[in-house]
C-alpha cells in the first residue's frame, strides 16, 4: 500500500504557524522579488484570486477584502518541510519526499488493519506537532494513491483528509471522477491531445482500446501510468534525489537595465550565486549559460529571450571563472540601446567535485579553490555575503524585494517567535 | 568424497546487533592513548533539552508575569508541541491575538491561565476568548 500526503495550501500553512490570527483568514504568498501570488489559503482561493496572478495587478482587491500579504520565506517553509518528512519517517521508513509539501509513503510489509484510521494518525500528529493540516490518499500503486490524495482533498469534510482506494468498485469510482488533466504526468499539450480521442477522464485512459495510442504517444512512461492506475505497482518510491543537475539564478528587475556595466554587474552577481551553490553541494559545472529577457511592455520586438552558451574546458565551481564566462556571454549577447527586464545565469552538466576530469592542456588556478574556501567559510561566519569579485557593485545589495517577509522562526536564533508574560 | 560428508549450515546471528565504538582518533601502532577505551560522545546540551526534534520550539520571553516560575524577561524558552496541555504545565497559548505563556490551571469546567506574579491577574477563559495552547514549556534558559 501507497500514500501521498500533501500538505495544505503549505506556504500559507506555515505563516500560520507563527501567526495564528491569521487562521481562517485568507491570506497569500508571492514569489521572489514579491512578483506574483504562489500560495493561497482557502478563504484567499474562495475570493477568486487566482495562482500565479502578478500582485500589482490584484493589490486593491487585495487590500479590499483585508488579504494578508506574505513574502516568500523559504528559511521558513524548509524548515517546517523537513520537520514534517522527519515526522512521516515515524510512520514508515519507505518514503520518498517528492516536493517540499509532498511525499509518497510505502507500507509493505506492516500490518496495518485500518489504513482511514492510521491515516488519521498521521494527520492528527503532524497538526498537532507543527500545526500544518494535510491530506492523505492511500492506495495500491502511487498514481492511485495521487487520485485518492485529491479526493481527500477535494471531499476534506466527509473524508476527513483521508481517502483509502483498497476495493475494485472505489478504484473505478475515483478514476471515472478523476479528469484527464488532473492526472499524475499529463501536462497541458497531452491533454488536448487526450480529449481529442475522447480521452476525458482517468478511466479512459485505462480502457484496453487506447492502449495502442497511449503507447504510441506517451511510450513506456504512458504504459506504466496505465498500469498504475489498474492497480499494477510499477513505480517504486525513489531514494534521495540525485543532486541537481543544473542550477539557475533569474530575476526580474525591479525597473529596466539598458547599460552594459549595470548588466554585467548582475550578471557577475547571478555567476557567483550559482558558483556558491555548486561548491555548497560540492559539484562542479561544465557549462554556463546567460539569459536575457527584453522588456515586454517596453517595446515590441520579434523575439523577447535570448540565450547563449559556453562549456568550459575544465569543470569548476569558482566564483571567478564562472562569473568572467558568464560576463564574455554577455559581451556577446547585449545588446546596446535595448531595454532588459530580466537575466539569469545558469549553470548545467553539474558533476561531482571528486570525479573531475583533469583537462590536458587547460587547467584552473589552483588558488582558486583555497580562495573560494575562504571566501564561502567567512560568509558562512558573518552570515553575509560580504566579499565581491571586482565586477559585482559593492555598494549594492544583493537583496530581493521583500516588503511582507515574517520571521525565519526556525532557522535564526535572533529571529525566535517572542511571547509576553 | 564420501557420500556421507555432508555440508553443515549455519546462519548468521543477526539478533543481537553488537555496536562497536567509532574511534575518531583513529589506530596508531605503538602505545594506545589509555582514554581510548572510554571515548564516548560529547554533552550535547541539544540531547537533553529537546526531546522530540520535529515537535520542539524556542521563544523569547518578554515581560515579567511569570517570575515566579523562574521565566525572567528575556529568557529563551524551549517548548514542545507534542506533549498535551495540563493542569499545572506552563504553556504557550495564543489569546486574542497574541502569544503569552502561563501556568495552565483547569477547576472543573473552568480554565484559567495563571501568572506568577502578584501584580498580574489570572485570565479566565471564556467562550468569547480565542485560545490556543499552542505548546507546552520544558526548559527555561537563562543568562546569569
Amino acid at each position: 500500500m501507497y500514500a501521498l500526503v500533501d500538505c495544505n495550501n503549505f506556504y500559507a500553512s506555515c505563516e500560520r504557524v507563527f501567526q495564528p490570527q491569521y487562521v481562517g483568514k485568507p491570506v497569500v504568498i508571492l514569489s521572489n522579488n514579491d512578483g506574483c501570488i504562489i500560495s493561497r489559503s482557502y478563504e484567499a482561493k474562495d475570493l477568486g484570486i487566482q495562482m500565479g496572478t502578478p500582485e500589482f495587478k490584484v493589490r486593491n482587491e487585495l487590500k479590499l477584502h483585508n488579504v494578508k500579504v506574505f513574502s516568500s520565506n523559504y528559511a521558513l517553509y524548509g524548515d517546517l518541510s523537513n520537520r514534517v518528512m522527519k515526522i512521516l519517517e515515524g510512520f514508515t521508513p519507505n518514503i520518498e519526499v517528492y516536493s517540499i509539501d509532498e511525499s509518497f509513503m510505502n507500507f509493505d510489509g506492516m500490518n496495518i488493519e485500518d489504513y482511514h484510521k492510521y491515516g488519521i494518525q498521521i494527520k492528527t500528529r503532524v497538526n498537532k506537532w507543527l500545526s500544518i493540516p494535510v491530506c492523505i490518499g492511500f492506495a495500491p500503486t502511487k498514481a492511485l494513491s495521487k487520485v485518492a490524495n485529491k479526493i481527500a482533498k477535494k471531499y476534506q469534510e466527509r473524508t476527513q483528509g483521508i481517502y483509502v482506494i483498497d476495493t475494485e468498485e472505489k478504484r473505478i469510482k475515483a478514476l471515472k471522477w478523476t479528469k484527464i488533466e488532473d492526472v499524475w504526468g499529463i501536462g497541458f499539450r497531452l491533454t488536448k491531445k487526450m480529449q481529442t480521442r475522447n480521452i476525458f477522464t482517468a478511466y479512459d485512459f485505462t480502457l484496453p482500446h487506447n492502449e495502442s495510442y497511449i503507447k504510441k504517444e506517451m511510450g513506456i512512461v504512458g504504459l506504466r501510468l496505465k498500469y498504475e492506475l489498474e492497480g499494477k505497482s510499477v513505480l517504486l518510491l525513489e531514494d534521495a534525489p540525485a543532486q541537481k543537475k543544473q542550477i539557475a539564478i533569474t530575476r526580474s528587475f525591479e525597473g529596466t537595465i539598458s547599460t552594459f556595466d549595470e548588466m554585467k554587474e548582475r550578471v557577475s552577481t547571478f555567476a557567483t550565486v550559482c558558483a556558491e551553490k555548486l561548491r555548497k553541494q560540492n559539484s562542479c559545472c561544465h557549462s554556463v549559460i546567460l539569459y536575457l529577457r527584453i522588456d515586454k511592455h517596453k517595446v515590441e520586438r520579434s523575439r523577447y529571450n535570448f540565450y547563449k552558451f559556453e562549456t568550459i574546458p575544465f569543470a569548476s565551481n569558482s566564483s571567478i571563472t564562472i562569473s568572467n564566462l558568464a560576463v564574455k556571454l554577455l559581451k556577446d549577447l547585449f545588446q546596446e540601446g535595448e531595454i532588459y527586464k530580466k537575466a539569469g545565469i545558469i549553470v548545467s552538466d553539474i558533476i561531482p567535485e571528486n570525479q573531475k576530469q583533469f583537462h590536458l592542456f587547460e587547467e584552473e588556478n589552483p588558488k582558486h579553490q583555497a580562495l573560494m574556501k575562504v571566501i564561502d567559510d567567512f560568509h558562512r561566519k558573518t552570515g553575509e555575503r560580504k566579499i565581491r569579485l571586482g565586477n559585482q557593485d559593492l555598494q549594492r545589495t544583493w537583496k530581493m524585494k521583500q516588503n511582507h517577509l515574517s520571521k525565519k522562526y526556525t532557522t535564526n536564533f535572533k529571529e525566535i517567535l517572542e511571547v509576553k508574560c | 568424497m564420501k557420500p556421507n560428508h555432508k555440508i553443515q549450515f549455519f546462519l548468521p546471528d543477526l539478533e543481537n546487533q553488537i555496536e562497536l565504538p567509532y574511534i575518531s582518533s583513529g589506530i596508531k601502532a605503538g602505545f594506545p592513548s589509555p582514554a581510548a577505551d572510554f571515548d564516548e560522545s560529547k554533552i550535547s546540551l541539544d540531547n537533553v533539552l529537546v526531546k522530540n526534534k520535529e515537535a520542539t520550539f524556542y521563544a523569547k520571553a518578554s515581560g515579567n508575569s511569570m517570575i515566579g516560575a523562574g521565566i525572567d524577561d528575556g529568557d529563551i524558552l524551549v517548548i514542545d508541541r507534542s506533549l498535551e496541555p495540563q493542569n499545572n504545565k506552563i504553556a504557550i497559548c495564543f489569546i486574542d491575538g497574541e502569544f503569552t505563556v502561563k501556568r495552565i490551571k483547569i477547576e472543573g469546567d473552568n480554565v484559567f491561565l495563571m501568572p506568577e506574579n502578584k501584580n498580574y491577574k489570572p485570565i479566565q477563559i471564556a467562550e468569547e476568548n480565542d485560545l490556543i495552547i499552542w505548546g507546552i514549556v520544558t526548559y527555561v534558559i537563562k543568562k546569569i
